[in-house]
């Protein structure tokens, strides 16, 4: 299998306000990119660009897949061709079971073309499915019946974030600092479950500030945000000299993204980047 | 006989699959307007007792004297243009075999045949002003449990209605109750003895059918010491292009230790106002719950109340209200602390969208020497797009001090953030809304028996059609 997502020029403003100038990324079916760089550098605002949050104004610049231009489509679009985000803080929806929503995004994702009021996947087939993919996670069959996101700790939401790749199988997904929040053993169990889910079977963009999480899921390429833009781009390498020695050297080598980043910082109260 | 099956687009653009009619052979109507004659005329059809006669002339009296409401909402009512009466049968049936075959054919677009299959217990069923199709499981006779309409009630257990009717809600309460108490029809009554327990939920359907006529269904519930109930009452009207009114008044007496659930979904068409009271006492441990659902109406006013007479009785609201385009819910609750020891809840869900308009209304009463008790109040508000309103109006009284009161209200308008999750997952707009709202009223939801759950799933479903995007 052979798909492309291709980012060009992105440039991307929220509420006005320029965040990212420039990004420029190639992700192929099977590979593994790891997207590193310091805080309110415009690593989340690049996964929300690519999911089409509509905050996210897109000022320049295209994002493609499979040659296919998806700059404009809505979030649900993308996401029945075969994105997905796994989020930072996923928000609650209180009262929607967490089987019940996972029904039916699994459908529109396998059913591109469904309309609203067609049939979903059969209860029986669903819950078969579900359930193996939860024992494979080690995840409590309780949690299916548990609303969406609804009081869930740090950790139950990143695998119940896993657990939605793993239903949905896009053709890419950008994990947004999943180890977040996590302890050592949380942190394993959760490299070793996207590996199992994803390594292979999709393109996968991992944003993470350390290398913990690339554990299982070696990069084939590390990416290095500042400012807005990739400034480096390097191996797995690239990956363990960041963790073990920050963005010293990068922010030494690249001064103006590394102002540009100052800057962005200081609006950061007011704008989630 | 003709009937229009097909569903049909009501004014305002959104398919009302409940928008069909039947058409009506009454065999008696009375005239419009309301007066002495009509009122005696009416009164002389059902062969009532004397004291029947005299309570709804005095009713009569009471309902001119009575000031419109000068709070809630709009009203525009022209009594004199409404039918107050109609007899569509000239006897109840008593097996679905005598049922005639046009009301059979309402009912089984209301899924009624399928509850009765299902339940095998008592389904009573209101059309228009009569209960034309009733049917109870033998042991629950045979217990003792009274479950008719209250126009049966009268001629065949007198001593007991006369006994408990309009003392939970006086003709003199408010113009409305007067009004309902002076041409009353129809309408449930049940009485519970000593002990029993009735596993399974009662049900009633009841629907408004003729133009210009208005629905004024009076019912009773007495619950016996130790018994307990749960009562489910469901309606949906079809659409007419001039005003209706439906009025109706609920009286329920909760006796010590007994328990009584009383759930209402009810789906108006967009012209029809809905101007109820609801009220039930409870007695010493006794426990009172509403559920009550309100779909559709002009305007909705209705605020089911629970009066915890002695020690340790509950009264629990669970109330939510869905307002569309030219819709206004006034809805609410009341609860009245008369005694130490009550405990009382009030949780109200409102959703506007489409331009809708949703209040809550609530009263918190805690009387002088009432201690102890406890009441919780819990509103929130979902607001779907900017052209649609919400408004709270809690009021408290409280004249003891050692009680524990907490009043929580929210309103939220539906969160971007969650749009734009169940979006990135592949629902939607439309779809994601919609399960935003149903995960709102889940809490209500969920206390609903099987096939209501999902009817109110199904009607919320059609509400949120074409509301987005």
């Amino acid at each position: 299998m052979s798909h492309t997502l291709k980012i060009e020029n992105l440039h991307v403003s929220v509420e006005g306000k320029a965040i990212l100038r420039g990004v420029n990324l190639t992700l192929n079916y099977g590979e593994t990119h790891a997207l590193m760089g310091p805080n309110g550098s415009g690593k989340s605002t690049l996964g929300l660009a690519i999911a089409g949050h509509p905050n996210y104004e897109i000022t320049e610049g295209s994002i493609t897949l499979d040659g296919v231009d998806i700059t404009e489509w809505e979030a649900d679009q993308r996401a029945r061709a075969g994105i997905f985000m796994a989020f930072q803080r996923p928000v609650a929806i209180p009262g929607v079971k967490t089987a019940d929503f996972l029904r039916h995004a699994a459908t529109n994702v396998r059913r591109p073309d469904r309309k609203e009021g067609e049939d979903l996947i059969p209860m029986r087939e669903f819950r078969k499915e579900l359930k193996s993919k939860m024992e494979q996670l080690k995840i409590d069959p309780e949690f299916a019946r548990r609303y969406v996101n609804d009081g869930f700790s740090g950790g139950e939401m990143k695998r119940s974030e896993i657990l939605t790749m793993a239903m949905l199988s896009p053709k890419f997904s950008i994990l947004d600092e999943t180890d977040s929040g996590l302890d050592a053993d949380a942190v394993r169990l959760a490299s070793a479950s996207i590996a199992e889910i994803g390594k292979d079977k999709m393109g996968l963009l991992i944003i993470t500030h350390h290398d913990k999480l690339l554990e299982h899921n070696p990069p084939q390429y590390t990416h290095v945000m500042l400012g807005g833009r990739i400034v480096e781009t390097g191996g797995a390498e690239l990956a363990r000299e960041l963790h073990d020695h920050g963005y010293e050297r990068i922010r030494a080598t690249y001064p103006d993204a590394d102002a540009a980043n100052q800057q962005m910082i200081a609006k950061e109260e007011t704008i989630a980047v | 006989m003709s009937t229009d099956l097909a569903a049909s687009t009501d004014e305002f653009g959104e398919i009302n699959k409940y928008d069909f009619r039947t058409e009506s052979k009454a065999v008696f109507k009375a005239r419009k307007g309301i007066d002495a004659e009509i009122v005696n005329q009416i009164s002389e059809m059902k062969g009532e007792p004397e004291w029947m006669r005299q309570y709804r002339l005095k009713a009569l009296d009471i309902f001119h004297a009575k000031p419109m409401p000068t709070w809630g909402g709009d009203i525009d009512i022209d009594f004199q243009d409404i039918f107050y009466y109609l007899k569509p049968t000239d006897k109840q049936g008593r097996t679905w075999d005598e049922v005639p075959q046009e009301i059979k054919d309402t009912f089984e677009k209301l899924g009624i045949p399928e509850a009765e299959r299902k339940f095998l217990s008592g389904v009573k069923a209101q059309f228009e002003s009569e209960v034309v199709y009733g049917s109870l499981k033998d042991d629950l006779a045979n217990q003792g449990v009274i479950f008719t309409d209250t126009d049966t009630a009268i001629k065949e257990h007198p001593d007991l209605v006369r006994e408990y009717f309009g003392t939970i809600i006086p003709s003199t309460d408010n113009k409305f109750a007067a009004l309902n108490s002076a041409v009353w029809s129809g309408g449930s009554f049940i009485y519970v003895p000593k002990g029993v327990k009735i596993e399974f939920p009662l049900q009633a359907y009841f629907r408004i059918n003729a133009e210009n006529m208005g629905q004024f269904e009076r019912t009773l519930i007495i619950v016996d010491e130790g018994a307990s109930i749960h009562y489910v009452e469901g309606c949906t009207a079809p659409m007419y292009s001039s005003e209706s009114l439906h009025s109706a008044v609920v009286e329920i007496i909760c006796k010590r230790g007994s328990r009584c659930r009383y759930t209402t979904i009810q789906n108006w068409a967009n012209n029809i106002y809905n101007l109820v009271t609801k009220r039930a006492v409870a007695y010493a441990d006794a426990t009172m719950e509403w559920v009550d659902g309100n779909l559709g109406s002009k305007l909705t006013m209705k605020y089911p109340a629970v009066y915890m007479m002695e020690p340790g009785a509950r009264g629990e609201i669970l109330s939510i209200a869905f307002a569309s385009k030219g819709q206004h819910q006034d809805a609410g609750a009341k609860l009245v602390h008369c005694a130490p020891n009550t405990t009382g809840q009030i949780i109200s869900k409102s959703i506007s969208k489409n331009g809708g308009r949703s209040s809550y209304r609530g009263l918190v009463k805690v009387e002088k020497d009432a201690k102890k008790s406890k009441c919780n109040v819990v509103c929130d508000a979902l607001i779907l797009d900017p052209k649609s309103r919400s408004d709270t109006y809690p009021y408290i009284e409280i004249l003891e001090q050692d009680v524990s009161v907490g009043h929580e209200a929210s309103v939220s308008r539906i969160g971007e953030e969650q749009m734009f999750y169940l979006m990135s997952r592949g629902l939607s707009e439309a779809e994601a809304s919609t399960m935003i709202v149903n995960g709102f009223i889940e809490p209500l939801v969920k206390e609903l028996p099987m096939e209501y759950a999902v009817e109110m799933n199904r009607l919320i479903q059609l509400q949120m059609e074409g509301s987005v995007g």
